[in-house]
This record gives C-alpha cells, sequence and structure tokens, in this order.
C-alpha cells in the first residue's frame, strides 16, 4: 500500500517539480502514470523507494513514513527498474549482477542461489547465466535489469518508461509479463507516454501535469477523453481515434481496446443491414 | 531515378561471426518517402551505415556486394564526402550535438567543409526556418527538448542540402506529440524540397500514412519490399512481429468477419473512420 | 542536482560579456603583472576597487562575491603566515607596518584571484572555445574544449542517475569501513565508463557523418571582431600599464603609515 499525501517537492536548483500531489495505490493494483516529460511523472515514483524525500507532505509504504526509513528499507518492498539497463549493469556475468541487490540485503546463499534460478527462468535468461551482459542484445540488457530486480521478489514494481525502443514483440511480451505479474498479486506502476501500449493494457490512469495530478481513473475512461488528454499534450489512442470520429452514428465514444471495437463495429454493420 | 541502390550486400562486424545483414537488394527512388521497418536486431539500422559509408569506412568489417549512393559506390569515397549527398540522424538526439549553441551545431558540417561565413550564414537560417526552431538559435542544447534537439540535428545535416535524409528511429527517445512533430517535419521536407527520406522506424501505427514505400526486414534479410497498403495487407506481416496500425488491423479483423469496407487497405484512423461512416451512414 | 547547476552555461549579453575574450585576456595579464610590481596596499587597493565597475556592468556581482568568499580562506591564511613570520623577524614586536603588509600579500593574493574569476565569469565557454580558434590553436584542442563542457553536465546527470538505480538495488555507499567505501563506488563507476564509450562511439559516428576532416582549411560560422569597447578595453590596459609603469620607477608609493 503506498500512501501520498499532499507531497510537495523541491529540487535543490529551485524547480517545484510536485506541487501537492495526493494519490494511494492499493496493494495488486496496475497503475499507469503518464503525462510530458517535466511533469513530474519520475519524481513522484522516486518518492516511492525513498530515492527522494517530500519537501512536504507525507509518503507511506505500508504504514511507514518514507522519510523514516533507508532507500535499502524501503528497496526491499518497492523494486524499481530504469528505463536504461546500461545506468546499472556493471557485473561480469548475468549471474552476478542479478545477485548483486540479494547479496546488499543480506540474503542467506542458499536463497540467492534460489531466487537466482528462479529470476533467470521467470525471464528466460538461463543460458545467459555465464555470460557478460555487456554482450547482450539491447532487449536481453532490458530483461537482465528487470530480473536484478525481480529477483528479490519486491511487492511493488516500478518500471520508469519500459516500452522506450523495443519492438512490437518485446512490448507483448512486457505485456504478458505485467499480467503474470498481476496474477501473483503484485503491485505494478509504469511511468510511461506509449498511449497505444497503456490502450492495450488498460490499467489504472493517473494523468499528470507540472508537478500536478490532472486526473486519476479508468484507462478507458482517461484515454478516451480528448480534452484531458490534450491538456497533457497526450494524443488519443488510434482505437479512441476512430471512435470519436464516429460519435454522429450514436456509437459509444470511450472504446480504447481493438477486439471490443471490433464487436461494436459488427454490431452495428448488422444493425444497418437489416 | 534510383538515389540508392543496393545489390546483394552483405556485411559482418569486425569480431562478429555471422553477418548483421545479408544479401540486401534494394532500390530507392529520387523523391520517396521509405519506410525500413523490423523487430530490434533484424540488421536496419546497419543498413543505414552503409548508405553514408560509416561501413565500410568507419566500421571495417566485411563488406560484400554494392553499395551506389547518389550516383557514388561508397566503398570509393570517404563518409565526409557522402555528407554532401546523404545525411543521416541517430537515435539518440544527445549524442550528435557537440557545439554550445543551435546555430553552431547546424553549421557544424559547412565549417568541416570550408564553406565561406556568408554561404554558411544562409544555409544555416534557411536550415533552421525549415525546422522550426530559428528562434533558438542561439540557445544551448541542454536548454532545449529532445524534441527540438532532434530538430537541431536535422537541421545540421540539412545545411549540407543532401539530396537523401536517413534517419535511425529518431523518436524512440520522444513523447508521442513530440514524436508527431517531428515526422511532420520530416515529412513536409520530403514534399516541400523533394528531398528522399529513408525512416527507421517501428512505429508504423505512427508512421505508415507518410511513406508510399516501405522495405520490412528481418534476420538481416529483406522480406518485404513494396508499398504500404500492398504490405501491410499481407497477411504474414503480423508473424514476424511488426506492429501494423491499429486501423489496418481493425479493418482486417472486420474483413475476416466477411465485411469488406474497400479493397483499398486504410492505413489510418481518419481513412478508416472515413469508410465506417460513409457504410453506417448510407443506409 | 544543485551541485551541476554551475556546470551549465548559458549565453549572457552585457557589455563586459560581449568584450572579445582575448582582449579580456590580455587585461587579466596586466593587472596580473600590476599586481605583482607593487607590494604596498594603495595600489593593490586602487586595482581591487577598478574590477568593480566591470563585475557591476556584467551583472555578475553574486557569484563574484561567492568566489570572494572562496578565495577568503586561502587571503585569511595569507595574512596569517605573514604576521607570525614578521613578529619573528623583527624580534617579537609588531608595528602598523607589519600590519599594514601582511595585509597587502592577502590583498594581492585576492586582486590575483579576483582578476581570472572576473574573466571566467563574464566569458562563456562557446566564446572561449572561438578565442581558441581563432589563436591558431589547433582545432581538435578548441573542439575538445568545447564538447567537454557541452557534456560535463550531461555525464553529472548521468552519474546521479547510475546512483540512483544502484542504490535502488540496495547499494548503500556510505555503508563499511574505508576500503569498503571505495568498493561501493565500482557499480557506479563501470556503468559510467561503459556509457562514456558507449557515447563517445555515437559522437564520433555523427562526426563522421558531419563531413569531420573534410578540409584542412575548415571555417567558422562566427568571427571574433574587435568592437569600440574592444579598443578602449585595450587602451585601458595600456594606460594602466604606462601608468603603473610610470609610478614603479620614479614615484616613491607610500604606506598608509606614512601618509597618517
Amino acid at each position: 500500500m503506498i500512501e501520498v499525501e499532499d507531497v510537495h517537492y523541491v529540487y535543490p536548483s529551485g524547480v517545484e517539480a510536485l506541487k501537492g500531489v495526493s494519490l494511494a495505490i492499493k496493494d495488486g493494483e496496475f497503475i499507469a502514470i503518464m503525462g510530458q516529460n517535466g511533469a513530474g511523472k519520475t519524481t513522484l515514483v522516486k518518492h516511492f523507494n525513498g530515492l527522494l524525500k517530500p519537501t512536504q507532505g507525507n509518503v507511506r509504504i505500508n504504514g511507514v513514513d518514507t522519510r523514516k526509513a533507508s532507500i535499502a528499507e524501503l528497496a526491499r518492498n518497492v523494486g524499481f527498474v530504469f528505463q536504461n539497463p546500461d545506468h546499472q549493469l556493471f557485473s561480469e556475468t548475468v549471474e552476478e549482477e542479478i545477485s548483486f541487490a540479494l547479496k546488499n540485503f543480506g540474503f542467506e546463499p542458499g536463497v540467492i542461489e534460489k531466487r537466482l534460478d528462479w529470476a533467470l527462468n521467470l525471464l528466460g535468461l538461463t543460458q545467459y547465466r555465464k555470460t557478460s551482459p555487456f554482450l547482450l542484445s539491447g532487449g536481453e540488457r532490458k530483461r537482465v535489469a528487470l530480473a536484478s530486480v525481480l529477483a528479490w521478489d519486491p511487492q511493488v514494481l516500478v518500471l520508469d518508461e519500459p516500452t522506450i525502443g523495443q519492438d512490437h514483440q518485446q512490448k507483448e511480451n512486457l505485456r504478458q509479463f505485467i499480467i503474470q505479474m498481476q496474477s501473483q498479486g503484485k503491485t505494478v506502476v509504469i511511468v510511461t507516454h506509449d498511449v497505444e501500449f497503456v490502450a492495450e493494457c488498460s490499467p489504472r490512469v493517473i494523468l499528470m501535469k507540472e508537478g500536478k495530478i490532472v486526473a486519476d481513473g479508468e484507462g478507458k475512461e482517461i484515454l478516451t477523453n480528448p480534452e484531458v488528454l490534450a491538456q497533457s499534450s497526450i494524443v488519443l489512442p488510434q482505437v479512441a481515434q476512430i471512435f470519436t470520429q464516429l460519435t454522429a452514428l450514436g456509437l459509444p465514444k470511450d472504446v480504447i481496446d481493438i477486439y471490443e471495437a471490433k464487436e461494436i463495429l459488427l454490431k452495428a454493420l448488422k444493425e444497418r443491414q437489416k | 531515378m534510383a538515389v540508392i541502390e543496393t545489390k546483394n550486400v552483405s556485411y559482418t562486424y569486425p569480431g562478429a561471426t555471422k553477418p548483421s545483414i545479408s544479401d540486401v537488394t534494394i532500390k530507392v527512388e529520387k523523391g520517396e518517402f521509405v519506410l525500413i521497418t523490423g523487430p530490434s536486431g533484424c540488421g536496419k539500422t546497419t543498413l543505414c551505415r552503409c548508405f553514408n559509408g560509416l561501413i565500410p569506412h568507419f566500421y571495417q568489417g566485411e563488406l560484400k556486394g554494392e553499395v551506389i549512393v547518389a550516383g557514388m559506390d561508397v566503398t570509393q569515397h570517404q563518409t565526409h564526402e557522402m555528407a554532401k549527398h546523404v545525411g543521416l540522424v541517430f537515435q539518440n538526439p544527445e549524442n550528435q550535438l557537440f557545439a554550445l549553441s543551435v546555430e553552431k551545431d547546424v553549421a557544424f558540417g559547412l565549417e568541416n567543409l570550408g564553406y565561406p561565413r556568408e554561404e554558411m550564414r544562409k544555409r544555416v537560417d534557411w536550415a533552421l526556418n525549415l525546422t522550426g526552431i530559428y528562434d533558438l538559435r542561439e540557445r544551448s542544447p541542454h536548454e532545449v527538448s529532445g524534441g527540438q534537439q532532434q530538430r537541431v540535428a536535422i537541421a545540421a545535416v540539412l545545411a549540407m542540402q543532401p539530396e537523401i535524409i536517413v534517419l535511425d528511429e529518431p523518436t524512440s527517445f520522444l513523447d508521442p506529440l513530440s514524436a508527431e512533430k517531428i515526422f511532420d517535419v520530416i515529412y513536409e521536407l520530403n514534399q516541400k524540397i523533394g528531398i528522399t527520406v529513408v525512416l527507421v522506424e517501428h512505429r508504423l501505427d505512427l508512421t505508415a500514412k507518410y511513406a508510399n514505400h516501405i522495405i520490412i526486414m528481418d534476420e538481416g534479410k529483406v522480406c518485404f519490399d513494396g508499398s504500404p497498403r500492398e504490405i501491410l495487407s499481407a497477411e504474414e506481416t503480423r508473424l514476424i512481429g511488426v506492429g501494423i496500425p491499429k486501423a489496418t488491423f481493425l479493418y482486417k479483423l472486420l474483413k475476416k468477419e466477411g465485411i469488406n469496407l474497400s479493397n483499398v487497405t486504410p492505413l489510418s484512423s481518419e481513412e478508416l473512420s472515413k469508410l465506417l461512416r460513409g457504410v453506417l451512414e448510407a443506409k | 542536482m544543485s551541485v551541476f547547476d554551475g556546470l551549465k552555461f548559458r549565453k549572457v549579453h552585457s557589455p563586459i560579456h560581449n568584450l572579445d575574450p582575448r582582449m579580456k585576456f590580455i587585461y587579466v595579464i596586466a593587472l596580473f603583472v600590476v599586481a605583482i610590481l607593487f607590494g604596498q596596499i594603495i595600489p593593490l587597493l586602487a586595482l581591487f576597487v577598478l574590477q568593480l565597475p566591470f563585475v557591476l556592468l556584467a551583472r555578475v556581482q553574486r557569484q563574484w562575491l561567492r568566489s570572494l568568499r572562496g578565495a577568503a580562506f586561502l587571503a585569511a591564511f595569507i595574512f596569517v603566515i605573514n604576521i607570525v613570520t614578521r613578529f619573528f623577524y623583527s624580534g617579537y614586536v609588531l608595528t602598523g607596518a607589519d600590519w599594514e603588509y601582511s595585509a597587502a600579500m592577502s590583498l594581492r593574493f585576492v586582486v590575483l584571484v579576483e582578476s581570472f574569476s572576473v574573466f571566467f565569469l563574464t566569458t562563456s565557454p562557446d566564446h572561449l572555445g572561438l578565442a581558441l580558434e581563432q589563436t591558431r590553436v589547433p582545432y581538435e584542442f578548441s573542439f575538445a574544449f568545447t564538447t567537454a563542457v557541452r557534456f560535463v553536465p550531461v555525464l553529472a546527470e548521468e552519474a546521479q542517475t547510475i546512483m540512483d538505480a544502484q542504490k535502488a538495488r540496495g547499494l548503500e555507499m556510505e555503508k563499511g569501513n574505508f576500503m569498503k567505501k571505495i568498493r561501493n563506488y565500482i557499480p557506479v563507476l563501470i556503468p559510467l565508463i561503459v556509457s562514456a564509450i558507449r557515447r563517445s562511439l555515437e559522437l564520433a559516428e555523427a562526426m563522421e557523418s558531419r563531413a569531420w576532416g573534410a578540409t584542412k582549411k575548415r571555417t567558422n560560422l562566427y568571427a571574433l571582431k574587435l568592437h569600440r569597447g574592444d579598443f578602449a578595453l585595450l587602451a585601458l590596459t595600456v594606460g594602466i600599464l604606462a601608468v603603473s609603469i610610470y609610478v614603479y620607477l620614479f614615484i616613491p608609493v607610500p604606506t598608509l603609515v606614512e601618509l597618517l
């Protein structure tokens, strides 16, 4: 459970990146935080594992005030995967890379071994166990970075811009992965401006602008609201674009899923044929 | 007239065991807007590096076959000679700007080529205006957004007035709105000054509508080469992990259900909703 | 991130910023020479006061005061050393002249430091790079200089991100004894170095693609041209030098103690 209470954050340079953000994330939720660059998305999620502490207001993780806990303590519950895997890979082998955090957190050697096998297997990296992460492809490096966080089995997983530079298949794999995490009861928070990806996943969407939350609700409801999206310089997902142009025909406006779109159109077309 | 022509090109990076591209034969006509796409690691970037001679001059390695760009054989001409004919724009805007002000960066290529100052000034202003960043000319690259940085990079190659501009995933670090602005700028250049555009991009949903020629690669080989409508209506496209525009996909889903909206495959949501309105309103 | 803000540069226009960096450099060297010539407090005070209009015109008084504060510690140190040695040499008594001499020595230090700080505070890095280019320094050097200035803030930000990424994986940088603390930096340094290498390759690729090395006779978008202000500064420089040398040779400079 993540509770954010009227949080303001001012960077030492004087830039006020968060201007009163309140938010509650329940265990097991899937959330996409969206908004333009500089809207405060990354600043907000960095509060979840204590990388940043609020200048004003409170952030509580499972009831613990983040000001009263170290990053390492908070990170046990909140795993944070950065956008660029190259900002964290440093070990000689994939195996060492993944055990790094486990050692930092003081797990027993036997447990480390078990967790390592589990994470390698989950992300299909077992064959690269002894390979240097620097020799892997971009997509594989991203998976190693993810595995190295997943290994300690945090309750919350924060993914910063996970779809940047990913191709269609890789995005689909990511989506499947998130669904799997969901089924295990994990909380997943993604920071992204990839509308199409969000439309396919349909999570709870939190829209930010200039350090404030401007909308918070079902993906289907927010991503089909052109006025709200325009404020945050986000374009409508394509399916929603099609349907906003068909409103005059009495079709619903809030459609983002392509298969739902198909059903609605089939029904409408059949009715006209009668 | 073909401005880019490759014949049976294969290339292996130094130290690599297998070729990154093999047996690539393509032809790009003057004034075309070409989209090259395919899954990560399919060899798109490698192919782009052949167009201005970075391969083989900068990367060394083993190049087989023939690459003729703007009538020049790239193996016979250094990259700085090719630069006047082919401009390359890379993925990460941050790593292709070196100067401390926007206009100085745009002038970088011309300075290297030894252009006189008056000519340089004219061309720099022209390129800045075409890309809509004239007002930013005195800023430092740090002060402008990622989208603006990428426009600086485009202006910087434009200033050399090349016949061809090659862009390797220029928007993958940008938000969708900035990305759209970049695509609009590129499309406008293609229309206004007739420059040949080669755009490497994953997101067909955003770009298919601009292109008049699509090349799809997989595992170092060209597997589709043709017009957008022809390729996107083909069934196999989805199989090799290329995300096709949602509008096209929806059109195909309906077609499977026995509803043929039109014989021309729609590429954008505007096109599809127009078709749908036509069918639904008619009755 | 405040540490890195000082590294970011921006173009500022002021009568002083717009002066030719070469002229400013000559002026600073002249001040330097004069400060070395005189050991008395009055001319040194004059030199110090002379910089004030510069600072005010360039509107850099805040940064200037900050650099003064930076120099204060060393200046105090110089003062104390001088007083102490004088005290021992003159047989454990201190006269007004001793105090004055020590003050003059630390003031000289302040003048030397400040003249350079005024130069760097009022000269933008691109101007400086340009000056390097146009004074027959090989282009590779001035390019290396401007690129370094360009990328320092980028690398600093990157280092911050890497530190965050490793802290998020439970790395506690301040934990352990001295050797352990040093080892804690490995997970930060390796990604930083790897990414710097990757970045430099990409930069090289982009440079090649933009006709780097096409001709030996490289041209430049900007030309440094001497304007009226530059000539005025040159005249001022020559004036200061002439007066100083004249005074140095023919007029004995009184100390404050003698005047009072």
